[in-house]
């Protein structure tokens, strides 16, 4: 059996999920190489290439592959697929974009945001926000798999996989690229961050929030999320959402401020390492998947978190 | 131009699920349910585009059993022209359902079809695009804003770490996202007017479209619960616990 795995990067840099994306895949066989589909990726495919236990690293370049055109990269894959028998993508944007074409040209079922591999053909994914997770067992002859990369350790450095370069594939068709915008935040991103500090309705304005969140997130070097209520009344932007409905989190520390915890916003966060939840009504059902619960006003207790963190040399 | 929405029915997405006590699935019987709040999405665009002039037919379609004719209902109250469904009492999985769409596509010959990312119950987030596959058609999956014209589609896109613009040309397959607008509530006199419209409905067996499974549910089980935590007195324990546990 042998599997491709798709590198997650942006052109510059192999992001991590890839190191874990790989680790799913040796759980899977010992033949795992790696694609790097970018524009100007050489770095990418170097990094690549040193993930211990990755057997080769195939390396493509076009315009369309470095803008992550999800027709580009899918009419790219289906035809590598001929001498592999399975796919493993990180369940990025990009991943979430084109997985499912090459499933849908393979005519096989994708096996979605896999967070354990039971066997060659059994995967256990989250289902309802992850509020229950379904083990399943494919029939099909190749597997197409989107992997939730934090469920899986990291694999090593220290490898010294062959590189090859092969043909761009047949483009983005009748997709076409006019511009992006990628955020320069000094903050880290939503999904990948470890630590997410998140306010609630109980901030009141997108002035509050911002004067309270932003400066507890800076002193962490957290990211900040809100609940639906929050982004809802306009406090904080849509893409701050954590939630069924929002961003999927599950950060090594959560600090939920003035959040009630509705059923839907613990679907997004519950499976953090540690959370820590401040609000002045004790009976809120946040405190019920709180590791550390505060019951008081944000507004004594944000500031006190300030300082006890400065204290602590923060 | 006309548009197809697919919409899905699906657990009221405030409801806590609740998984069945032989792990055979969630338990749905007795349970509220609603629209996909994607789907929701998806609908109201396809209504502004008409409202704007953009689109002028809005046919919303939905893949599953006699109730999902509520489903449509609500879709038709919210704008939608005309429904239709595709009934069975079968749980298809988005491959099945892309197929099925696609032959709808087929008889409908829809310029653009506007969908859901994703079904907040099998979270998988792939029938656009894989339906997008079957055609032939471009897509654009994850829109937060939508301008069409004649002929071609402009869609900012929500990507890893921000935004993307691409122009797709018509017919193709657009998926929405969170911020691609914030859905109406039916009012009362279209949800009586929305009783009139025409709903079509067809078996799924009719279409001749291979839904068989390809994959077998083995266990559905409850994730594992948290541990119950601890209430501290003051911020100063919250720091000294979780540096007491090398959180921070």
């Amino acid at each position: 059996m042998a599997v491709l795995v798709f590198a997650d990067h942006d052109n510059a840099t192999l992001k991590d999920g890839t190191h874990k994306t790989v680790t799913a895949a040796l759980a899977l066989s010992g033949d795992v190489d790696v694609l790097v589909a970018g524009k100007g990726a050489g770095d990418v495919a170097k990094a690549a290439a040193g993930i211990a236990g990755v057997r080769k690293v195939l390396h493509a370049e076009s315009d369309a592959l470095g803008q992550g055109l999800a027709e580009a990269i899918s009419g790219l894959i289906v035809p590598l697929m001929a001498g592999y028998d399975a796919l493993l993508t990180p369940a990025t944007a990009l991943g979430k974009s084109f997985s499912p074409r090459v499933a849908a040209k393979l005519d096989v079922a994708q096996i979605t945001e896999v967070v354990e591999v039971v066997d060659g053909s059994t995967f256990v994914r989250p289902i309802y926000a992850g509020n229950a997770l379904e083990t399943v067992q494919s029939s099909d002859a190749k597997k197409v798999i989107t992997v939730r990369a934090t469920n899986f350790k990291a694999a090593a450095d220290g490898g010294a996989a062959s590189i090859e370069t092969i043909d761009a594939g047949p483009g983005a068709g009748k997709t076409a690229f006019v511009d992006q915008q990628i955020v320069k935040s000094a903050r880290p991103d939503l999904t990948a961050a470890k630590i997410v500090v998140s306010g609630g309705r109980a901030m009141g304005s997108a002035e509050e929030f911002q004067r309270v969140i932003d400066p507890l997130a800076d002193k962490l070097g957290a990211a900040v999320g809100a609940s639906r209520a929050a982004v809802d009344a306009g406090y904080a932007p849509n893409d701050y959402q954590v939630g069924q409905t929002g961003k999927v989190v599950a950060p090594d520390l959560y600090v939920a401020i003035g959040i009630s915890g509705a059923i839907q916003h613990l679907a997004g966060m519950k499976d953090s390492k540690v959370i820590v939840a401040i609000n002045k009504d004790g009976d809120a059902p946040i405190f019920q998947v709180a590791d550390l619960g505060l019951v008081a006003d944000y507004k004594t207790a944000v500031p006190e978190l300030m300082d006890a963190l400065a204290a602590a040399g923060k | 131009m006309k548009v197809l929405v697919p919409v899905k029915r699906v657990i009221d997405y405030n409801v806590k699920v609740r998984v069945k006590a032989d792990q055979t699935g969630v338990d749905l019987a007795n349970v509220k349910m609603a629209m996909n709040p994607f789907c929701e999405i998806a609908v109201e665009e396809a209504v502004r585009q008409k409202e704007k002039g953009a689109a002028t037919e809005v046919v919303a379609v939905s893949i599953g059993p006699a109730q999902a004719q509520e489903t449509l209902r609500t879709a038709l109250a919210m704008g939608a022209d005309r429904a239709i469904l595709i009934q069975t009492d079968q749980d298809l999985e988005p491959l099945a359902i892309a197929k099925v769409l696609a032959a709808i596509v087929a008889e409908e010959a829809p310029d653009v079809v506007i969908m859901g990312k994703q079904a907040i119950d099998g979270d998988n987030n792939a029938t656009g695009q894989m339906l997008s596959a079957l055609l032939g058609w471009p897509q654009a999956a994850f829109a937060s804003e939508l301008a069409l014209s004649a002929g071609s589609a402009k869609v900012t896109r929500e990507i890893d770490g921000g935004l993307q613009t691409v122009e797709v040309a018509l017919p193709a397959v657009i998926t929405a996202d969170l911020r691609l607008n914030e859905p109406r509530y039916a009012s009362l006199p279209n949800i009586m007017k929305a009783k009139k419209k025409p709903l079509d409905v067809k078996e799924l067996s009719a279409l001749g479209v291979d839904t068989a499974p390809r994959l077998k549910v083995l266990k559905v089980a409850e994730p594992p619960k948290r541990s119950g935590g601890v209430k501290v007195e003051n911020a100063a324990a919250i720091v000294s616990n979780l540096k007491t546990n090398g959180v921070i």
